[in-house]
């Protein structure tokens, strides 16, 4: 057998971005009403890298096709991973003070 | 300070007569400045500075009297929109120099005689500011130029008037007089007002000199002339308490007496008549004018004097007499004699101001106002009644003495100008001015002592006395610048080079004799009323009830007003004063009202909780999408 020309396998760029508003959507009701802070801080990555996915998929099938959306995907993903890391620094200091990581618990600025 | 007067620099000082007006505003300033600080140098400041504007005058009358110039003028340009020019500058002319000796001199003596008579009062710093002040605005008006100048210093010399009439703000009455002097004239400034723009919008200018020579060519119609003038009258009426405007200054006397003497009988009160001898180029165009003032002149004049039969305190009784005189002036000016009403209103500045300290005096030696309570005070106070009885003497046309002389040039002027009717008026209140004064004297000085304690009255220290004796001096010999048998002086000095027709007194000498006739006459029935008590104690009193009571309330002048104006506006300010409290306030309550409410509702939504806020940006979010895909990107 030779090759066989593949009609309508190669994903369109709309599969990409699909993909990538799912994984938001999905990201932005969880830290919406996910109680737990840990759970809304993953939930934030997963904001996060659907917008990775989206970067990439532009920097191949965008209008202008170059590197830079691969690039720009390397910083957000440094900024997440540093992000994360002050979060976490955060919530440990919070749970030592109040013994609960609720994000509920969090409500100082609440109007007295 | 004083310059040596050369032959050739005959108009150096003329030139700094601006500087005439700014001395005592600069005491005002000091003394307002400094206050407390310079209580004890309050009276050397304040006189001492209006020392120097007196000698300055002085200079000026003497520099003037030297030139032929009827006229020196400087305007300097102050604001102009296109061809409108607004100057402002001083004017030296006859009327004006005289004016200016006789304001600053007026005001030299009461400062100097307000030393012992205010005394020790913890206020005294304020009492020669507010004079100072008082004496720039007047001296400022008679060296102004154009009307614009002048009205501004008319009303200057109304809030002096004001500060000074409530200067024991702590009595009611005093604050209720000020109010209702301040008032009063103000009625009387809006006609002036008026008037002025009515000039204005007829001849395109402010300044004398330009309104007078606009209107003598035929331009203008005579019914605005005439509109003009009665106008500007009318604030000649308020400012010299002429009837129907006069309550104010009976009550007037609620100020310190100097304040009486320098304000509501020498300066301020003639400013009205000042005002209407400077504009008397205009005054004379008008027949109807003329006819007004004389009208209301000799009515004032009589009134007036038929009130001052009926009052028993002493500064009352020379208020009503101010204001009768200046009735005089009034009749004066419109019976076309100009001099007459200058001259008088010179000696009346220096015997009424003269009555008033020796006034005074008595108050402040026995410390009463009710001449019932005094009597005999020739034996106690024996100086003060010296000048007083020169002053009384020269009010009610004494012969020889200057009230006289001046008093019966009017006479003369308005038998002269063919008003016989009202000549006759004129001497029946001539002989009235006589018999009123005179039974305030005999009631003060003469009989038996009715107060309480003889022992405590006392003559009056030199600080006071000096400056009467100066007043009475020239209460005797001033007159002698204008009369019949010596020269008129006076006369021609101020009628030079004025276009207006003046009345002619010729072969009238034997209103002389009648006027002093009627004066003596009435001196005569004083005499046998009060001081031979021919009918009693209280004659006037006791056997004419109804017509003293209404002498002595004013005619109920007083109380019509109360009743008409006060209490109608009264009655239209109580509606307003509902509608304002309640509806227009009412709105403001309800947008307070939602605006704490709103406020209470909407501070629930700062709950403190993170996920909620961020839910509210994702609306934010949606909002915009969804926005954007409609207008395609762009909005």
């Amino acid at each position: 057998m030779g090759k066989k020309d593949v009609i309508g396998l190669t994903v369109p760029l709309s599969g990409y971005l699909t993909v990538a508003l799912i994984l938001f959507c999905i990201g932005l009701y969880g830290a919406l009403t996910k109680k737990n802070t840990i759970l809304i801080l993953i939930c934030v990555e997963l904001m996060l890298n659907a917008v990775n996915l989206n970067f990439v998929a532009f920097s191949k099938y965008g209008i202008n096709p170059n590197i830079d959306g691969q690039i720009f995907t390397l910083f957000t993903m440094a900024v997440a991973a540093a992000e994360v890391a002050v979060g976490i620094a955060i919530l440990i200091a919070f749970y030592k003070n109040r013994k609960t990581i609720q994000i509920q618990q969090m409500n100082s600025l609440k109007e007295k | 300070m004083r310059s040596i007067q050369k032959e050739g620099d005959y108009d150096k000082m003329l030139t700094f007569s601006w500087l005439i007006p700014l001395l005592p505003l600069l005491s005002f300033i000091i003394l307002i400045l400094f206050q407390k600080r310079l209580a004890k140098s309050a009276y050397l400041i304040g006189s001492g500075l209006t020392f120097i504007s007196f000698v300055m005058s002085v200079f000026v009358l003497t520099e003037f009297l030297q030139t032929d110039q009827t006229s020196f003028k400087t305007n300097i340009p102050w604001y102009s929109i296109g061809d409108f020019n607004l100057n402002v500058g001083y004017e030296i002319n006859a009327l004006n120099a005289l004016m200016l000796v006789i304001v600053s001199l007026v005001s030299l003596l009461i400062q100097v005689y307000s030393k012992s008579y205010m005394g020790e009062d913890v206020r005294i710093h304020t009492y020669y500011a507010y004079l100072g002040l008082f004496t720039f605005s007047m001296l400022g008006l008679v060296i102004s130029p154009n009307l614009l100048q002048l009205y501004i210093f008319w009303e200057l010399v109304g809030l002096g008037s004001f500060l000074l009439i409530g200067y024991y703000y702590r009595k009611e009455s005093a604050k209720q007089a000020a109010k209702k002097a301040f008032l009063m004239t103000r009625i009387g400034d809006i006609g002036f007002l008026l008037g002025m723009i009515l000039l204005f919008w007829q001849t395109g200018s402010f300044e004398l000199a330009d309104i007078f020579a606009k209107i003598s060519s035929p331009g203008i119609s005579s019914e605005i002339l005439t509109a003009s003038a009665i106008l500007i009258f009318i604030g000649a009426v308020g400012k010299s308490a002429q009837f129907p405007l006069h309550t104010w200054l009976p009550d007037a006397m609620e100020g310190p007496t100097p304040v009486s003497a320098l304000i509501h009988a020498a300066t301020m009160v003639a400013a009205g008549v000042y005002l209407m001898a400077a504009l008397y180029p205009l005054i004379t165009l008008s027949e109807t004018t003329l006819t007004l003032i004389t009208i209301i002149g000799i009515t004032t004049a009589f009134l007036a004097a038929t009130m001052a039969m009926a009052q028993t305190d002493i500064k009352r009784v020379l208020a009503y007499s101010t204001v009768s005189q200046l009735g005089f002036m009034m009749l004066a000016l419109g019976t076309f004699s100009y001099v007459a009403a200058i001259f008088h209103l010179l000696t009346h500045a220096f015997f009424k101001a003269l009555l008033f300290l020796a006034a005074g005096s008595v108050i402040h030696g026995t410390g009463t106002q009710n001449i019932n309570e005094m009597g005999n005070l020739k034996t106690l106070m024996p100086k003060t009644r010296i000048v007083f009885l020169i002053g009384t003497m020269a009010i009610s046309g004494v012969p020889l003495l200057s009230g006289f002389f001046s008093k019966d040039e009017i006479l003369m002027s308005v038998y002269g100008n063919g008003n016989h009717i009202l000549f006759w008026v004129a001497i029946f209140t001539s002989f009235l001015t006589a018999m009123y004064m005179f039974r305030l004297y005999f009631k003060v000085f003469g009989g038996k002592f009715q107060g309480t304690s003889e022992q405590n009255v006392f003559e009056s220290p030199n600080t006071m006395l000096i400056p009467m004796y100066v007043l009475a001096f020239l209460a005797i010999v001033i007159g002698y610048v204008n009369t019949h048998w010596f020269g008129t002086f006076l006369g021609d000095w101020l009628l030079a080079g004025q276009t207006f027709h003046e009345v002619s007194t010729k072969g009238l000498d034997w209103v002389l004799y009648f006027g002093a006739g009627a004066s003596l006459l009435g001196i005569l029935f004083a005499y046998l009323l009060y001081s031979k008590n021919l009918g009693g104690d209280h004659p006037f009193e006791t056997n004419f009830p109804p017509i003293y009571s209404t002498f002595h309330h004013g005619y109920y002048i007083d109380s019509l007003y109360h009743w008409t104006f006060i209490k109608g506006t009264d009655l239209l300010g109580k509606p307003l004063q509902l509608i304002d409290r309640y509806i227009i306030e009412g709105i403001i309550e309800v947008i307070q009202w939602i605006t704490t409410r709103g406020s209470k509702y909407l501070a629930k939504l700062h709950n403190g909780q993170t996920q909620f806020y961020a839910f509210f940006v994702v609306i934010g979010l949606v909002i915009l999408l969804t926005l954007s895909l409609w207008t395609g990107g762009y909005f």
